[in-house]
């Protein structure tokens, strides 16, 4: 066992805070608690590819640069430590990437795994829909095959970025016959979301971010080279790359700058002559607080040592855990945070009187949809419970 | 950075668990924690073979030199299993401490007797306040011609009643020291009190008692930096110990979801209890990666308060919530006296509280952490 980063481990985390704290100095992009999610960025993106930290973990032929998952960990661990933007580049890179190298043609890798490292490239990712939300097996979108080509109609939702992102990895029903299973019945497609016949429309959610968009696709004729993978068997791949998307330090430290921000508003904030933090209930908070970011951590970790090992068991069971669990700090950690601060904590940013420039209430407003959005945790229990655990169906 | 046991700890595991589970029987469990000795002479003889007691103590001093880390893979193997008796005070309590402080004369006449099972030792930690501070410390030793006399009265002191000696940190005029009192010294009354879990505890009375010079473990008035050094390592023994608890009461639990069925099915089937165990296993995860952390640190000589802390705050409550929801998945029957369960419920509590409670825990989180 060994708990610590390698000295060239650490050099490597100097070197991105480095670069994170002269791009913040260079009004590149201001510290935002959820901006993996919320916060595009193209300058930053393109700065982050400069030096090779797009699709850093993949091998060379493909544009990367071969590095370790623990690298990967650690430039997303400073990178949500400094509320750094994200969006459908960080897509590509988390899971388009190590999707299309699994299922992917050559010709289909050598044309987007260079501009995701390249950060020329986002994606929207195009599961959900109206009908099927937690039972993506009901999913209504089909895709008929034409010749060499794909017709698609139907409509996907809570679609985060698709209003400003390049492509659009989408699932659809490819097999209509009776007998097969809704799963067995399913593809993958990477379309570019400027083809004719798209339509994208942001919703506003109540923090007042347009990342989520519905999509809708009516008569979208697309070349047969968009399918990812077999014909039919895009649901069985999908799962797979939902470990990735769910496996990340972004589940826990989403919204870290507001952690960092309560606990010094606690220290420099006085009552009555006294720190906020030494009252006993708000003692007990943050440190509560404290512990289970701590225990966050070693589960987000244990899942970044698993990607690199060859046997990887656990891996859905653990990414699923790490959610959970990571959805649920964050979670607190917006309910302690607007607690602690009172009523100060309900302004936002620009109003007179506002603390970490309205960070609480944003974060407040965006906090249901940490345990909703990339598999709600109750999926995600049961997925631990069956694939894990091995409880019984019926 | 690597997360996995070595292939030694694994077979450590493997051997301890398969051993237990025959030597000791859940039937033996509940006979000793009914018995007044609350240990089986027999099976501490065959742990000694087994080399055991020495595990974690070095070669110079008769034990096999493994490390910190190797002892917690034992120590929750015996959470896992349950078994009663004076290892942890023995070998926690007292070997760690005696190593910690004890002069070179005071190690090589102890440490090996410890090793070959033959010496059972325990530390007073606590009294009447029942704090794990120094300041709670009000029993005192006064010189005398041939040493020196203490008098105090300690509480909850594990396994005192067949200790041979016994750790006593007492106030002196250098401050606390540490005393090794024979636990058969005149002026010495130990009374076992009835706890909640039948894991032994006494209240320790020792009016006047003489202990020789050769007896002061390492320097005066160094007593609660020694008792500082170690207990951190006294926390992370008991996380071991109770993370294989956890794990036990979570395998009973889910295995009891497969097999019981109620409206035709088996009631793991519902959502309810499936989630119920997915949040078992989020837990058991999480204290075993929080516990391993500050055990590999503690291993590697490194700084640890923090990770400990958060360790025992942790592990603590997720343990007593593990239990409650394994109670709820068996329903009546993993209450009743003759299933396993209650054990490990009783167990879980009473260590939740041992060596700090997750509020005592929490408070050194947020010293730490500048609050």
């Amino acid at each position: 066992m060994d708990f610590k980063f390698t000295q060239e481990q650490e050099r490597f985390r100097k070197e991105v805070r480095d670069f994170l704290e002269g791009e913040i100095e260079k009004g590149i992009f201001e510290t935002r608690a959820n901006g993996w999610v919320t916060e595009e960025n193209e300058a930053f993106v393109h700065h982050l590819a400069e030096r090779g930290w797009l699709g850093m973990t993949w091998p060379q032929e493909y544009g990367g640069q071969g590095r370790s998952y623990l690298d990967r960990l650690i430039l997303t661990e400073e990178m949500m430590h400094y509320g750094a933007p994200g969006g459908g580049f960080l897509v590509g890179d988390r899971q388009i990437g190590p999707s299309i190298m699994a299922h992917g043609t050559e010709e289909q890798r050598d044309f987007f795994l260079p501009r995701i490292v390249r950060g020329e490239t986002s994606f929207a990712i195009g599961i959900s829909e109206p009908q099927a939300g937690s039972d993506v097996g009901a999913l209504e979108t089909r895709a008929v095959e034409e010749g060499d080509s794909f017709v698609i109609s139907g409509q996907k939702v809570w679609t985060s970025n698709a209003s400003r992102s390049d492509f659009i990895y989408l699932i659809a029903r490819t097999n209509f016959a009776p007998e097969v299973s809704r799963y067995r019945s399913i593809s993958e497609f990477i379309v570019d979301l400027k083809t004719p016949g798209i339509t994208i429309n942001p919703l506003m959610d109540m923090a007042g971010h347009g990342h989520w968009c519905e999509v809708f696709f009516d008569d979208v004729q697309v070349p047969g080279t968009t399918l990812i993978g077999k014909k039919d068997m895009g649901f069985y791949q999908i799962m797979s790359q939902l470990d990735y998307e769910r496996a990340g330090v972004e589940r826990l430290m989403g919204n870290y700058p507001l952690l960092r921000g309560i606990i010094d508003y606690t220290k420099e904030t006085k009552r009555d002559g006294v720190p906020l933090c030494k009252q006993p209930r708000i003692r007990y908070m943050l440190s509560d607080l404290m512990i289970k970011f701590e225990v966050g951590k070693l589960l987000v970790y244990r899942v970044a040592w698993l990607l690199n090992q060859k046997e990887k068991p656990t891996l859905t069971r653990d990414t699923c855990i790490a959610k959970v669990y990571g959805n649920r700090f964050e979670q607190e950690l917006d309910n302690a945070a607007m607690n602690i601060a009172g009523l100060h904590g309900q302004l936002d940013s620009g109003s007179k009187c506002a603390i970490l420039d309205g960070a609480i209430t944003r974060a407040y407003l965006f906090s249901p949809a940490h345990s909703i959005q990339g598999g709600t945790s109750e999926i995600l229990m049961n997925i631990i419970a069956d694939r894990g655990l091995g409880l019984p169906r019926k | 950075m690597d997360l996995g046991l070595s292939e030694e700890q694994e077979m450590l595991r493997t051997s301890a668990r398969d051993f237990l589970q025959k030597e000791c029987p859940k039937q033996l469990v509940k006979q000793l924690d009914e018995s007044d000795e609350g240990y089986s002479p027999e099976l501490w003889r065959k742990m000694a073979e087994l080399g055991w007691m020495g595990l974690v103590l070095p070669e110079e001093y008769g034990g096999s030199g493994g490390s910190f880390l190797d002892l917690v893979v034992l120590l929750e193997e015996m959470g896992y299993n349950i078994l009663p008796g004076p290892f942890f005070s023995t070998v926690v309590l007292g070997g760690l401490s005696i190593l910690a402080a004890g002069n070179e004369e005071q190690k090589k006449r102890l440490l090996p007797e410890v090793a070959n099972g033959s010496l059972l030792l325990t530390l007073a930690l606590t009294e009447s306040d029942a704090q794990f501070n120094a300041s709670s410390v009000k029993t005192d030793a006064i010189p005398s011609n041939e040493g020196w006399l203490v008098s105090g009265t300690k509480l909850f002191v594990t396994d005192a009643h067949v200790a041979q000696y016994i750790i006593c940190p007492a106030q002196t005029s250098e401050g606390i020291s540490l005393f090794l009192v024979d636990a058969d010294s005149p002026g010495i009354s130990r009374t076992l009190l009835k706890t909640l879990a039948g894991d032994k505890q006494c209240e320790v009375v020792l009016d006047k008692v003489k202990v020789p010079r050769q007896n002061l473990l390492g320097e005066g008035g160094q007593g609660w930096d020694y008792i500082e050094n170690v207990f951190s390592k006294m926390v992370i023994a008991k996380c071991g110990e109770m993370i294989g608890g956890a794990q036990r009461v979570f395998e009973m639990a889910a295995d009891y979801a497969k097999e019981r069925k109620q409206f035709g099915r088996p009631i793991g089937s519902f959502q309810a209890i499936q989630h119920y165990c997915a949040n078992m296993a989020i837990d058991v995860e999480g204290a075993r990666l929080i516990t391993y952390q500050a055990a590999w640190l503690l291993s590697e000589g490194l700084p640890c308060t923090m990770e400990t802390s958060v360790a025992k705050a942790w592990v603590g409550e997720a343990y007593h919530r593990i239990t409650m929801l394994a109670a709820q998945i068996h329903g009546s029957i993993g209450l009743t006296v003759d299933h396993d369960f209650p054990l490990y419920y009783k167990r879980a509590k009473i260590a939740e509280l041992f060596f700090g409670s997750p509020d005592f825990h929490r408070e050194i989180v947020a010293h730490m952490a500048g609050l």
